[in-house]
């Protein structure tokens, strides 16, 4: 029986959490070596394997992917230094906000991939050009999310910081920046993983290593295997990563969950 | 001398969306003597916590001023502590760190801080709790750190906004009781605001019932009732007689709010 909003057991959980992938990887399997759909276009799973395999003791692809972490984390956190602080000066004053706000909720809706051939132009198709996509691609979510949820501090807070002696900087400092900062880590955690997608295009275009430079390698030799495996260790990568920043978060803010 | 002067306060809200301004509060005229215990009592919406708001500082009067100890307020200070009705506690500091949150603004040393810090955990008896989050005490607990939060800076009067309002019945008794005990003790000058009539009398040496919307003082109360109080009190004759007396001070301007609201 299916109750609305009724909780669902832990092992119940894990269970179906595992069922899907399994029917999902089942149903690949089905089409694939069962000849339903052409190899040249979908490779199955267990050839995906073996040009995962081949790639990553033959062709050296832990370099890539290692490259690719490195591209996705520096424009990542060069994007965070700059936006966070922005971010909390736009919530905390309001005249900050006034100026700023419509600059960059209109950069906000500029795409960072048609950003590409431009910032080659600037920076040429090395490293600095792949952090700028990243970082054109995330500083304005950040600092616009961070306005609205520093805007949204507890006045009740502020009000009774204030009537405790705190001066307008203290407010800034030790109210507003520590209430926020659980959201503002989530939002980070949000951001990063729509950076990974950022990094991806910025390889496919002008590039000669990376996760995203073999999967446009392998589409001119019809190496479906590869390309499935590339997008599917951007997966797992993108999974760690946000598990390793969640486990950071709490770690940080025990007082949000506790 | 009057250890705080109210003059002629009165506060007006602009209108919403093009209508007339409100009339929140009319001029109102309050001298409190020093270690009294003032409560405010009147039906909601009668202005009583923009009073208290303007006296800490919060919101500015449209007319009129306040002076404390001669000075004149003109935004919110550690000189006059405030308890609200919202659970104000600072979530992310543990229960010591909220009560020495104005002492450090201040920049007292570490040291001076632990010692206040943990005697004001004493009197309010939360010794053990210090290093819990906010989140895991119950309503009485987080308003009893509140309390002494506000006392920590030794403000020169005690606001409080309703700070028993969303307890239960039988914790609000026991806070009332705390609260006075700790008043007996130390002696602090204490403006209190609440909306139940019993909580007044008990907790005050005077009762300043206001009047519907828009507020203005309608009686002043003297309570003389012997201290040290104890919680059966409230079933003595004097008591009662007291309680019957606002009650129907109370029950008019509850009636005026009630017919106000449906037209």
């Amino acid at each position: 029986m299916l109750r609305p909003l009724h909780p669902v057991a832990p092992g119940t959980r894990t269970v179906l959490g595992i069922a899907f992938f399994v029917l999902f990887v089942a149903f690949w399997a089905w089409i694939t070596l069962g000849g339903h759909v052409n190899r040249i276009f979908l490779a199955d799973p267990l050839s995906m394997l073996k040009d995962g395999w081949r790639l990553l003791v033959e062709d050296r692809f832990w370099l890539d992917i290692l490259i690719t972490i490195w591209r996705v984390f520096g424009g990542f956190v060069l994007a965070s230094i700059v936006a966070v602080p922005i971010g909390i000066a736009m919530g905390a004053w309001k005249p900050v906000e006034a100026f700023l706000e419509p600059f960059v909720s209109f950069a906000r809706y500029l795409p960072a991939s048609a950003f590409i051939p431009l910032l080659i132009l600037w920076a040429g198709i090395g490293e600095l050009e792949k952090l700028l996509v990243i970082f054109v691609g995330s500083v304005f979510q950040i600092i616009l999310i961070v306005a609205v949820k520093v805007g949204g501090t507890r006045r009740d807070l502020v009000e009774a910081a204030y009537t405790l002696g705190a001066t307008d900087n203290g407010i800034v400092k030790r109210v507003i920046m520590p209430a926020n900062a659980p959201e503002i880590a989530e939002t980070l955690r949000l951001v990063l993983g729509w950076a990974w997608t950022y990094v991806i295009v910025a390889e496919l275009i002008g590039s000669s290593s990376g996760i995203g430079y073999m999967i446009i390698n392998s589409q001119s030799r019809l190496a479906t295997g590869q390309i499935i495996f590339g997008i599917i260790v951007i997966g797992l990568i993108g999974l760690l990563s946000d598990f390793a920043f969640k486990a950071l978060n709490r770690w940080l803010y025990p007082w949000s969950l506790a | 001398m009057s250890k705080l002067l109210i003059e002629g306060v009165s506060r007006t809200f602009d209108g919403v969306r093009g209508g007339q301004p409100v009339q929140a509060l009319q001029p109102v005229d309050l001298a409190v003597a020093a270690n009294d215990f003032i409560t405010i009592l009147g039906p909601s919406g009668c202005g009583k916590s923009t009073l208290l708001r303007i006296v800490a500082g919060l919101e500015a009067p449209s007319t009129g001023r306040v002076l404390l100890d001669g000075k004149a307020v003109t935004r919110p200070g550690p000189d006059r502590g405030m308890v609200f009705q919202s659970y104000t506690l600072f979530p992310w500091l543990t229960v010591a760190e909220n009560i020495g949150f104005g002492l450090r603004e201040q920049g007292r040393p570490e040291r001076e801080r632990n010692e206040i810090v943990a005697s004001y955990v004493d009197l309010v008896g939360l010794k053990g709790f210090e290093n819990h989050w906010p989140k895991q005490l119950s309503g009485g607990m987080q308003q009893r750190t509140a309390i002494a939060r506000a006392l920590a800076n030794d403000p020169a009067i005690l606001l409080l906004d309703e700070p028993f309002g969303a307890l239960d019945n039988q914790t609000r008794g026991l806070m009332q009781e705390l609260l006075l005990g700790i008043w007996e003790r130390r002696k602090k000058t204490v403006l209190f605001v609440t909306h139940d009539i019993e909580e007044a009398i008990f907790m005050a040496s005077r009762v300043i019932v206001m009047s519907a919307r828009p507020g203005r003082i309608k009686s002043d109360v003297p309570v003389d009732l012997p201290h040290p109080r104890h919680y059966t009190l409230k079933t003595s004759p004097e008591f009662s007689a007291l309680k019957a007396q606002l009650t129907e001070d109370i029950r008019v301007e509850a009636m005026r709010t009630a017919q106000t609201q449906s037209v």
